[in-house]
């Protein structure tokens, strides 16, 4: 019983810790923080966008966000402004270039891979039943005739 | 023949990704600063907080930017290093004192010696944010224009020194301002 107890309050722990909301008085600002923050990785504990995180560099990083923001930068300043200073890493969705292309391209060549991998196995299973090679009309015959037999005794 | 050779085939690519998934260090960041001037700053001096240092008064000189807090545990363990590093004058070496007390600061460097030349106060860390710092400590070199030419993340080692920063220092001394 205690043990369930536990796990409840750590659920609602993770609830009480969607972290940090700021209000803004402009709701397109609000909307864009809340997209941008969940687009930034922390690179602290790289696998937490700075909404999620609880890092003092996210909470920096989220401060520079509002702070941008509030004075009228665009989306893409704020993007130029991260990537200047901790390079495409920072971003969930990077940009398609030459060091990124295996990333975008890779799954998809992988998948193509798989499927002609798929289709080459199936063009050279032997077919089970209708390898006929070597019958003749005679011996087609005689194999009725024989099975025909074995019915009747 | 074919048919064996196919999953060896398979076997050694799948390797080759292995091996460089496991020699890459997700926590090395490479800094997009590399060979770009160092950013801007203007900040007042831990051991004299009314007097200021930017970095503009540093061109033309060879000088490394340590990021470091008295809170940082492998800060202490790189300390030494530094000290020993500061002793070979190799080139100037500036502290950017990150997110921290500067009471607490002071006391370090009594304590466990001073290698800076000058240190900074970044208390709130908009210069870290400038400079892309994400984990203490972290080391940049600047040369005689002023552009990064290194980034080290992590705790500096006596091994570093030797490998990288002294040949790298020398180096960037001997070219022209």
């Amino acid at each position: 019983m205690k043990a369930y107890i536990l796990i409840l309050l750590l659920c609602l722990s993770q609830l009480a810790a969607a972290i940090d909301s700021r209000q803004f008085a402009n709701p397109e600002q609000q909307k864009a923080y809340e997209e941008l923050t969940s687009e930034l990785r922390c690179l602290v504990c790289q696998n937490q966008t700075i909404a999620d995180s609880n890092a003092e560099l996210a909470a920096d990083l989220r401060r520079q966000v509002q702070e941008m923001l509030e004075q009228g930068k665009s989306r893409d300043d704020i993007v130029k402004f991260m990537t200047d200073r901790y390079g495409d890493f920072v971003l969930y969705k990077p940009p398609f270039k030459l060091k990124t292309g295996l990333l975008w391209v890779g799954p998809a060549a992988f998948l193509l891979l798989g499927l002609l991998a798929i289709a080459l196995v199936i063009r050279h299973k032997k077919p089970a039943v209708t390898d006929t090679t070597g019958t003749t009309p005679e011996k087609l015959a005689k194999i009725r005739s024989l099975l025909d037999e074995g019915e009747h005794s | 023949m074919l048919k064996y050779l196919i999953p060896l085939l398979l076997f050694i690519i799948m390797a080759i990704f292995l091996a460089i998934g496991l020699s890459l260090k997700p926590n090395e960041i490479p800094s997009p600063l590399l060979n770009k001037p160092a950013p801007a700053f203007t900040a007042p001096k831990l051991q004299a907080p009314g007097q200021k240092l930017a970095n503009a008064d540093l061109l033309g000189k060879v000088w490394l930017l340590n990021v470091w807090a008295s809170w940082c545990v492998s800060c202490r363990a790189e300390h030494p290093v530094l000290n020993q590093l500061a002793e070979q004058n190799a080139a100037l070496m500036i502290g950017l004192n990150y997110k921290d007390d500067p009471a607490n600061a002071q006391h370090w460097l009594e304590s466990l010696g001073n290698p800076y030349s000058v240190s900074i106060m970044d208390q709130d860390g908009r210069i870290g944010l400038d400079w892309g710092v994400y984990g203490v400590p972290e080391t940049f070199v600047m040369d005689k224009k002023g552009l990064v030419r290194y980034k080290h993340t992590g705790p500096v080692t006596a091994n570093d020194v030797q490998a990288k920063f002294l040949p790298l220092l020398a180096q960037l001394q001997a070219e022209a301002p």
